[in-house]
């Protein structure tokens, strides 16, 4: 008796619905992506149960790090030429049109405004490098430039909120300092921007 | 998947010489792998889940002290945080004469919360609870304790500046 000969054949495989799949995900992940913000600080938040979402836009995030040190950060490109316009108006230092550029594509900052035009004459790869070593908004009440920078933001946009993004680690004297700014400043009610954390069911 | 059935390409003996047809499958791995690439890329740079936020209203700065109404001693508690994630609390608005009782606890679902739920605290619902952290406390600390006080459901709460003689207190207690 012959040997029975199995027929054989490579497996093939339909690829097209799992194409079609991929796809379609693509398409979805690429119409509702907002690139992430660019992280300047690392900033470990606090967990609370709170489910109130931050808004999207009109933001003003004042992110607050393990060192203590203090950085500034709003939303809307053209917020932010409006409002280095009117600190510059401030300070009375005048920037180039190249400097206003890097601003107000410039994500957080950490520097006091008078060394406000190197930093952002430096190219965007230095810039990078020294916001790990940056020292940060003044926040104490000889030179508080926090409070003007949150007072012309919301000169310039009336509509923003304010966030505050601490670190868990960072004295609470640094954030009273930050609220006592704010305060003087007439905002009253702002966010803390924490994880998520799951409510407790049983009390 | 689609596909074109082949034409017999030797119908007919001597037939006109055709061309060869092409097979129409395509070979779509390197499709596949691109599409997935821009998958996973998109996936990955994509932010869902925005933060959370907790929205707190601080009270606004009186213009004047005399205006305010003073708080009474039995509607009043107060919550101390201490360095190292120690907790403390009185009741009462802490006057020294009145020599309050500070009693230490932590953060745990059997600390702050069972005296935030006990009958003294949800019964009175003139309760105000202060909430006093000290300069070497950690910010999570202060997250933490707004958020127990959500949990509890307590809403008349305040974020106070310590004052010198909460310091003294907690002076005295840890001291001991």
């Amino acid at each position: 008796m012959p040997k029975v000969k199995v027929k054989r054949t490579r497996p093939t495989l339909d690829m097209t619905p799992m194409v079609d799949l991929g796809f379609l995900l693509v398409t979805f992940f690429m119409l509702s992506a907002t690139a992430a913000p660019e992280k300047v600080v690392v900033v470990d938040t606090p967990s609370s149960v709170s489910e109130i979402k931050i808004p999207d836009t009109n933001v003003i995030t004042i992110s607050i790090d393990k060192q203590d040190r203090v950085f500034f950060g709003v939303d809307g490109q053209n917020t932010r030429a409006a409002l280095l316009d009117k600190v510059a108006g401030k300070y009375g230092i005048s920037f180039s049109p190249e400097e206003a550029k890097a601003f107000s594509l410039i994500g957080e900052f950490g520097v006091p405004v008078s060394q406000l035009k190197s930093f952002l004459s430096m190219p965007m790869e230095a810039r990078k490098a020294y916001n790990s070593q940056a020292p940060g908004i003044p926040i104490d009440s000889l030179k508080n430039e926090l409070g003007d920078w949150v007072l012309q933001t919301r000169l310039t946009n009336p509509k923003v909120v304010i966030a505050i993004k601490g670190d868990v680690d960072v004295n609470y004297e640094t954030i009273q300092t930050v609220i006592n700014t704010l305060q003087d400043k007439k905002v009253n009610r702002f966010n803390l921007i924490t994880d998520m954390e799951q409510r407790p069911t049983n009390l | 998947m689609a596909q074109v059935p082949e034409s017999g390409g030797d119908s007919g003996k001597g037939g006109k010489k055709r061309a060869k047809k092409m097979s129409t499958a395509l070979d779509m791995t390197p499709m596949v792998d691109l599409a997935f690439l821009l998958l996973t890329f998109f996936m990955l740079t994509t932010t869902f889940n925005k933060p959370q936020t907790m929205e707190i209203n601080m009270p606004v700065k009186p213009d004047n002290e005399e205006e305010q109404i003073a708080l009474k001693a039995s509607n009043a508690m107060t919550i101390i945080l201490g360095e190292n994630d120690k907790l403390y609390y009185y009741f009462g608005l802490g006057d020294p004469a009145e020599n309050p009782e500070l009693v230490e606890t932590d953060y745990s679902a059997n600390g702050i919360r069972k005296v935030l739920v006990s009958p003294k605290v949800k019964s009175n619902d003139k309760m105000t609870v202060m909430i006093k952290p000290m300069d070497k406390s950690r910010y999570k600390n202060v997250v933490d304790i707004l958020d127990e006080l959500k949990i509890t459901d307590t809403k008349k709460f305040a974020l106070v500046e310590i004052a010198a003689t909460d310091k003294q207190l907690v002076q005295t207690k840890t001291g001991q």
